[in-house]
C-alpha cells in the first residue's frame, strides 16, 4: 500500500469486514477514535501506509450509560463527554480524575480512555483506574462479541490482548454501591501536560466503618499496570485505619518492578507509589463516607 | 489512492474540499482551505497552536484528519470576528499586551472563547488549567491571562 486509506464504517459487521479483507491483502489496519495517539504516530519516519478504520460512527461505541445493570462507557467516548455526565461523576469520579490528567483541555476534547487502555503505555493514567473500577473490555471479535477484564487486557508495552480480527468497542462496570467509591493519584513533575511517574487506582466499599471490598491498581511502575490483590487483602476487613493503609502500601511497593528514567529513579517510584496508595485510599474512603 | 472528497462548515460557510487520508485538519484548513490564521506549532497536541472548535468542542486541529471534519461545524480564528468588528477577546489581548511574536495567540484566543462560552466568569486558576496546552514561549502568561479576565469583564458588562 502506497497511501494512507479512510473508512468510518457504521456497523460492526462492516468494521470486521474491512478488517479481515486488509488481513487476506497483507495491508495493516489502523483504528482511529480520538486520535490523539494515531496522528502522533502517523508522523513518524518510517511509519507505514494503512488503512485508518474510524470507529466513531458506530452507535456501540458513542454508548455512555450510567444504569442500574450496566455502566457503559464506548470506544468513541472523549474524556470530555465523560467529565460533563452528572451520572458519571458521580458513580466513578476516580476514572474520571484519571481522564481528566491526560493532556491538555484540546487533547481531553478528543481522546478516549479506551484509545489509552489500546495504546498500552505503561504509564497510561486510565489504565489503573479502568483496573481498580473493575473494568471490562467488551470485545468485538468475528464470531461475535468477548470479554475481558481490563487487568488482563494489556500485555506488555505496547502490546494489548486483541486478536486479529477483533477490536474494542468499550468497557463495561458493574454499577458501585452509594458507599463504594474510587480514587486515582499520580505523582508528575509539573501539574499539568505530564506523563506519570507514578500512579495508584483505588476502590473501596465501606459499610459500617468496615471496608468490605477493595481494589487496588499500580501504574508506570512496572511494564504493565497491575492488579495487586495483596493490597486490596490487607484493606478488606479492615477500618481503612493506618495500620491498613501502610500494609497496602507497603503491597504495591513490592509489586512494583520500575524502571530508573529521566522522570524518576526505580528506588523513587516504589516510594512514591506506597505513598500514592495510602493518600488514594484516603480519599476514596472520604468519598464513600459522604455518601 | 483517489483524494477524499469532503463537505464541512468552515466558520459558518459550508465549504467542500479535497483531501488526502492523512492530511490533518491543520494541513487542510492551511494548505487546501488558505486559512493560514491556524498555526503549526508542534504537530503533535503539546503546544495548543492550532486550537479550534468542532462542533462547539475544543480541540487540536493537528491532532484530527481533515477527513473527519466531514459533516462537522469547524470554527477558526477568521470566524473569530464578527461583522462589526474585533470579538472582545481580540480587543482584550491587544489592549493588554497579551502577544509578542503572535505565532500562539490565534490558539489561545480560540481556547479562551470555548471557556468563555462555557464559563462566562472563570476564576483565574480556572482559566490557568483550561490553558495549559496552549504553549506561549514569550509573554510568560500573565498578560495572558489578565486580558482573559478583561475580556470576561467586557463580555458579562458590556458597555
Amino acid at each position: 500500500m502506497e497511501s494512507y486509506g479512510y473508512v468510518a464504517p457504521t456497523s460492526i459487521a462492516e468494521v470486521l469486514d474491512v478488517l479481515n479483507a486488509n488481513t487476506n491483502a497483507g495491508q495493516m489496519t489502523q483504528f482511529l477514535a480520538g486520535g490523539s495517539d494515531v496522528l502522533v504516530q502517523m508522523r513518524m519516519p518510517n511509519h507505514q501506509p494503512r488503512t485508518i478504520v474510524d470507529i466513531k460512527k458506530l452507535a456501540e461505541t458513542n454508548r455512555l450509560e450510567v444504569g442500574p445493570e450496566e455502566i457503559y462507557i464506548g470506544a468513541a467516548v472523549s474524556s470530555a463527554i465523560m467529565n460533563e455526565h452528572e451520572g458519571l461523576q458521580k458513580a466513578m469520579p476516580g476514572l474520571l480524575e484519571a481522564g481528566d490528567l491526560i493532556g491538555s483541555t484540546q487533547v481531553q476534547g478528543r481522546a478516549t480512555i479506551c484509545g489509552n487502555l489500546c495504546n498500552a503505555s505503561p504509564a497510561g493514567d486510565s489504565i489503573p483506574a479502568l483496573i481498580a473500577a473493575g473494568g471490562i473490555c467488551d470485545i468485538a471479535t468475528a464470531s461475535g462479541r468477548r470479554e475481558l477484564p481490563v487487568e488482563d487486557f494489556v500485555i506488555g508495552v505496547g502490546k494489548n490482548a486483541l486478536q486479529a480480527g477483533e477490536f474494542l468497542l468499550g468497557v463495561k462496570f458493574a454499577p458501585p454501591q452509594a458507599t463504594t467509591k474510587d480514587a486515582y493519584l499520580r505523582f508528575t513533575p509539573r501539574t499539568e501536560m505530564d506523563i506519570a511517574v507514578a500512579g495508584v487506582g483505588v476502590r473501596v466499599s465501606v459499610e459500617n466503618g468496615v471496608c468490605t471490598d477493595a481494589r487496588v491498581a499500580i501504574g508506570a511502575v512496572a511494564p504493565t499496570a497491575l492488579l495487586v490483590t495483596k493490597a486490596a487483602d490487607a484493606l478488606i476487613g479492615s477500618a481503612l485505619d493506618e495500620a491498613a493503609l501502610t500494609a497496602a502500601g507497603q503491597a504495591c511497593k513490592d509489586s512494583a518492578s520500575p524502571i530508573s528514567d529521566k522522570r524518576g529513579t526505580a528506588e523513587y517510584r516504589q516510594k512514591v507509589v506506597a505513598v500514592l496508595c495510602k493518600r488514594a485510599i484516603a480519599i476514596a474512603h472520604q468519598r464513600a463516607l459522604e455518601n | 489512492m483517489a483524494r477524499l472528497h469532503v463537505e464541512s462548515k468552515i466558520n459558518g460557510e459550508t465549504q467542500e474540499f479535497l483531501c488526502d487520508a492523512s492530511q490533518s485538519l491543520l494541513d487542510v484548513l492551511r494548505d487546501e482551505l488558505g486559512l493560514t490564521g491556524t498555526k503549526e506549532g508542534c504537530g503533535t497536541g503539546d503546544c495548543g497552536a492550532c486550537s479550534v472548535l468542532v462542533d462547539g468542542r475544543l480541540v487540536c486541529s493537528c491532532l484530527m484528519l481533515g477527513v473527519e471534519a466531514s459533516g462537522k461545524n469547524v470554527e477558526t480564528i477568521e470566524g473569530i470576528a464578527g461583522d462589526e468588528g474585533l470579538h472582545p477577546l481580540q480587543n482584550a489581548f491587544l489592549e493588554n499586551a497579551a502577544l509578542q511574536c503572535g505565532i500562539c495567540t490565534p490558539g489561545f484566543i480560540v481556547a479562551s472563547k470555548a471557556l468563555l462560552e462555557k464559563n462566562p466568569n472563570p476564576d483565574e486558576s480556572t482559566i490557568r488549567y483550561w490553558l495549559a496546552g496552549n504553549l506561549c514561549r514569550c509573554t510568560g502568561y500573565d498578560k495572558i491571562i489578565r486580558a482573559v479576565q478583561d475580556a470576561a469583564e467586557k463580555m458579562s458588562h458590556p458597555a
